[in-house]
């Protein structure tokens, strides 16, 4: 097939960018949209211009690396999955096709589609966390049962990717989900409820002070996340959060 | 005893001359003349002045090491000269004395396994480790290469200890890691379902998977802390799959006959890694660990022939950076991107791993590659990376191809549907070889199956290289059971197959939908398509018990050294080994080195060893940038993997290796000659990165191959077509050869990878007797 595409070039984190236009073709149904972007950059290269830059790497859907907003949407056409899961035959021959970097303040370009999202990681720093330090003696591991679904909920909630889908798309470009998804993991198990309180209220307060917008349950997160984490989790914040906050008075 | 220093040549005494006058500067070699027992001393003119004032007589004492202090405005110069010169005369001493040589060698690759029986070999070196008091921890710092399941634990458990930590990872963030796709589980002694597991069965499953080519004490000891993994992974919040009771789930994993596998659902390499993530972050929220994202490690720096520092590059500003610490740990992952495609991540590299090589750690076993009998095939020529099929499918699923060659035109041309062919039209091909292990023998085994069926013209897709993974046997397996479970009688067909699918999904959901992604067909209806493909690499890094490399205080772990799996890893115990070296292995066994670095002192920068590495970095980068030519980095990649999956793939022979070893240095070559980067060095550049990385691996290339050639038997993933079983009951099989072969190879960087040497570390086999692996 052969697309037009209009990309988001910007050489630095200070400088301006624009969108720029280029023709891909001969791309087959089956490659990758990602391959689909090698093939171009490798054109570009030939021509001695700069290939576009964007992040990636485990190219299956798992490290969360991979983050473009294509044609107005987070990951691209299709559902529950990351940028590089999108293959080309969601797309039609002749088609243009937008691509530019998730767009949220707390998240500054660096170049072209690249973005800077370790404000994602500065959040986990400030509690997403069960203080347990390394030792040959921790208890048994199956000391403890825990309910198959609570354990169950945990793990779905703990598939976060942190890939910031969620951000990108929502209006307010609020980080509950993916803030959300963490405090319930660990507010679901019983090793996470001692530190459940300030877990939550630190949490919240280093993402506020990220500059994420608020919440105002609108869902388009739930809606884009390629690991389908639930609205539920972010109820169960809320939660955490007011229990947290009344006993912390 | 010789000696070799600096000292400025006074022409008369010292106190005649003015501070500011100036004077050679020469090398004195002092040593003990055996024959008049009285020491002699001479003194060579390096062409090198500077004025009295400038001169450091106590260079060696200072952590900057400076001879010419800085008040000389060449001081960087002048000092590089010196050291350049006593470099090459140690270099020349060594060549000249054979003897001398022979003996640094062999002591050089001491594997240091304590005495004493294998089961308290562990316990009694842990007992006999020089320990650091936590005051002195405080003034250590330790650098760490990479975050995941290795790096990511041992920087956390290095921090909870109180040692400074400097952590890099090349991603944006620690989490993104390549541990993070592993999928299938992890493999502890635990026996929770008391079938028999112990830590003796796990070692000696883990040293027979490996075709006997790893180290008894290290096995061992991985299968002795095993079981605290999972107990520290569930304390730390790791929703690991539970049964209805509450208590842990296993499955098993290809190689054995037990159920020792943790796992949380398909993505058990996310979850752990999160959790040593987690732990990062604690440390990282306390100041105990710097985090460098977006950095790469581009040299070691190796000072007085200890590993002091690395030099890396800011990978968004271009900065070249220089960093110190009082010991290096290495921990940058795998290398089977050597290939081009493979299962690993499109950044995962050689490049810290062949750094250190090339500054004096041994590499091991290089040749020994395990290629993954169950991926998504390859699609066309523009296929970036290939995707796992979790080894875990193999659980539940049967692999099959045609009996008929008939049938396999007719699918190929799309006549008929795999589902439309009958059970009898059908070869297990697995079943039918190995009735004891079925779809559960090892990888090497089950991909060199898949091999000789399609070699023999049944592979199922239109590119030809592909079998079948069947789910609908253990679909209505287990839609039968929950159908009795549930109280159904006389269930349909349908209900059946709905009920199965639903357990299926909880069991797989996420590989299923990942494969109907990649393919475009539901694998609930019909069988998935599957073709081995480059997973994981056993060889790495040499490294002793305490996990230490042949440099001094350079430190090895995970994939990234050759220390367990031999010559074929056992699904499910990279993640384990992964772990048990950051968290339960290197925290203690670095403390024997560093509890000697306790009167160091802080280690500067600014030094000749540190500026000369720099140097060389830039340099290096700059040709690369300068070349100008026609190719992109993609272009070496691509026509290096094709030679290595040709000639040092799943099957090797002496001329295929000799005829890579022939190739690979023509692309290298070519490379220099024809790469083509655009851009600078100091701006983010993923095109320089690329490049970098696959120059690398077309170093690295070689010497696998070479190794490929040395080994000349079959053992785990090697398979050399020399070697083979000629009759009996194993016929056709690999044929493994002890008298010859039962050693490592470690090889030692001597200017090009055609020129490294050899050295070999002999096993000894004391407690697991060896015997030709047999699945049948
Ligand atoms: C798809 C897949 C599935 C797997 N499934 C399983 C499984 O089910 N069970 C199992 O036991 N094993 C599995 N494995 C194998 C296992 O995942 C890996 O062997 C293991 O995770 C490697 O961990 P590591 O910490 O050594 O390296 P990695 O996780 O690869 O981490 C390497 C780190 O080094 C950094 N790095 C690399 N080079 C540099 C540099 N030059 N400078 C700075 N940083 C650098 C990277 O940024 C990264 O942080 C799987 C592997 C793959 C590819
Ligand atoms: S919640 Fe979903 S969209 Fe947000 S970071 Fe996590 S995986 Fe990505
Ligand atoms: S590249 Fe890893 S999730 Fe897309």
């Amino acid at each position: 097939m052969d697309l037009t595409l209009k990309v988001w070039r910007q050489k630095n984190r200070n400088e301006k960018g624009k969108m720029e236009t280029y023709q891909v073709n001969d791309i087959s149904t089956d490659s990758s949209f990602l391959e689909m972007l090698d093939i171009l950059n490798n054109d570009l290269l030939e021509e001695g211009q700069e290939p576009i830059a964007f992040d990636h790497d485990c190219r299956e859907g798992i490290c969360g690396m991979c983050s473009l907003y294509i044609n107005g949407k987070a990951h691209g056409p299709d559902s529950r999955i990351t940028t590089c899961q999108l293959h080309m035959r969601k797309f039609k021959d002749g088609e243009t096709i937008y691509v530019e970097p998730w767009r949220a303040k707390a998240f500054p370009i660096i170049k072209d589609l690249v973005v800077d999202r370790s404000a994602f990681d500065r959040i986990q720093q400030a509690g997403g966390y069960i203080s347990v330090n390394t030792s040959g003696n921790t208890q048994d591991a199956n000391l403890t049962p825990i309910p198959k679904d609570d354990a169950d909920k945990s793990f779905d909630a703990a598939t976060c990717i942190g890939c910031a889908a969620c951000v990108a798309t929502c209006k307010n470009s609020s980080a509950m989900l993916f803030v959300s998804a963490k405090v319930s993991q660990l507010s679901l198990l019983p090793q996470g409820r001692v530190e459940a309180k300030e877990r939550v209220l630190n949490m919240v307060k280093q993402m506020d002070k990220e500059g994420f917008g608020n919440c105002s349950n609108t869902g388009a997160c739930e809606v884009e996340c390629p690991k389908g984490i639930s609205l539920e989790n972010i109820a169960i914040l809320n939660r955490e959060f007011l229990k947290g906050s009344i006993t912390n008075n | 005893m010789k000696k070799i220093t600096f000292a400025l040549n006074y022409r008369k005494p010292k106190l005649d001359y003015n501070p500011t006058d100036q004077i050679e500067i020469c090398i004195r070699f002092s040593h003990l003349d055996k024959k008049t027992n009285a020491h002699k001393i001479k003194n060579i003119s390096c062409g090198v002045k500077c004025m009295l004032k400038d001169w450091n007589n106590d260079w060696h004492k200072n952590p900057e090491r400076l001879p010419v202090l800085k008040t000389d405005p060449d001081y960087s110069k002048k000092n590089k000269k010196l050291f350049d010169i006593r470099k090459k005369i140690l270099i020349n001493q060594f060549k000249k004395s054979d003897d001398l040589e022979k003996n640094i060698r062999s002591s050089k690759l001491d594997p240091k396994i304590p005495k004493g029986p294998m089961n308290q070999k562990w316990t009694n070196h842990k007992n006999s480790i020089n320990l650091v008091n936590p005051a002195n921890k405080r003034n250590i710092d330790v650098i760490v290469v990479g975050t995941g399941l290795a790096g990511g634990s041992a920087s956390a458990s290095l921090a909870e200890l109180g040692y400074n930590v400097k952590a890099f990872c090349y991603q944006d963030s620690p989490r993104r890691a390549h541990s993070i796709a592993a999928q299938g589980g992890i493999n502890a002694a635990k026996n929770y379902q008391n079938d028999g597991d112990s830590i003796y069965r796990l070692f000696y499953d883990t040293v027979k998977g490996g075709d006997y080519r790893s180290r008894e004490a290290n096995v061992y000891r991985l299968a002795e802390v095993s079981g605290n993994i999972i107990d520290q992974c569930v304390a730390q919040g790791v929703p690991f799959a539970r049964e209805y009771g509450g208590l842990l789930d296993n499955r098993s994993f290809g190689g054995v006959l037990v159920s020792r596998t943790f796992y949380a659902k398909g993505q058990t390499g996310q979850q752990l890694l999160l959790g040593a993530y987690s732990a990062m972050n604690r440390q990282i929220a306390k100041g105990k660990i710097q985090m460098y994202n977006r950095h790469e490690m581009l040299d070691l720096v190796v000072i007085d022939g200890k590993a002091r520092g690395i030099i890396a590059r800011n990978l968004e500003t271009g900065e070249i950076q220089k960093h110190s610490a009082h010991a290096v740990v290495i921990a940058s992952g795998g290398y089977g991107n050597v290939f081009y495609l493979s299962t690993n991540a499109m950044g995962s590299n050689v490049t810290a791993s062949w750094k250190i090589h090339k500054k004096g750690a041994f590499f091991a076993n290089p040749c020994f590659t395990q290629i993954h009998p169950t991926c998504i095939p390859r699609s066309g020529d523009h296929q970036s990376k290939l995707t796992l099929m979790s080894e875990s499918l193999r659980n539940d699923g049967r692999i099959w191809v045609p009996k008929n060659i008939d049938d396999v035109e007719k699918i190929r041309s799309g006549k008929l549907k795999p589902t439309e062919i009958k059970e009898q039209d059908r070869d297990y091909y697995l079943e039918r070889r190995y009735p004891a292990f079925g779809n559960l023998v090892p990888r090497d085994v089950a991909s060199r199956a898949a091999k000789e069926r399609i070699d023999a013209g049944f592979g199922v897709n239109n590119t030809g290289e592909a079998v079948y993974l069947d789910y609908s046997t253990a679909i209505k397996r287990y839609g039968k059971e929950k159908a009795l479970l549930l109280g159904i009688k006389d269930p349909s067909e349908n209900e059946i197959v709905k009920l199965g699918e639903e357990i299926v999904e909880t069991k797989y959901g996420n590989l299923f939908q990942m494969y109907e992604k990649i393919v475009d067909e539901n694998p609930y209806k019909t069988p998935m398509m599957i073709y081995p493909a480059v997973h994981y690499t056993m060889g790495g890094v040499w490294v002793d018990y305490n996990l230490m490399t042949t440099i001094p205080g350079c430190y090895c772990i995970g994939e990234a050294n050759f220390s367990d799996h031999g010559a074929n890893r056992l699904g499910a115990s990279a993640l384990m080994q992964g772990l048990a070296d950051g968290y339960f292995v290197l925290p203690y066994t670095i403390g024997e080195y560093l509890s000697n670095e306790i009167r160091t002192g802080p280690i500067s920068v600014e030094s000749v060893e540190f500026d000369e590495s720099k140097s060389l970095v830039e340099k290096k980068l700059q040709n690369i940038l300068e070349v100008q030519g026609k190719k992109p980095a993609d272009y070496f990649h691509i026509k290096l993997g094709k030679i290595m999956w040709e000639y040092v793939g799943m099957s090797r022979n002496e001329k295929g290796l000799k005829t890579a070893i022939k190739e690979i240095k023509k692309l290298r070559d070519l490379f220099w000659q024809e790469i083509f980067v655009p851009g600078n060095m100091y701006s983010m550049n993923k095109e320089l990165e690329k490049a970098a990385r696959v120059l690398d691996f077309l170093e690295l290339g070689e010497l696998f191959a070479i190794d490929a050639l040395d080994r000349n038997e079959s053992c785990g993933g090697h398979y050399r077509e020399e070697s083979v079983e000629k009759d009996g009951p194993q016929k056709g099989e690999a044929k493994r050869d002890d008298v010859n072969y039962s050693y490592v190879s470690a090889w030692e960087y001597n200017g090009d990878p055609s020129k490294a040497v050899l050295h070999k570390e002999k096993l000894e086999f004391t407690e697991v007797e060896l015997k030709q692996r047999s699945y049948k």
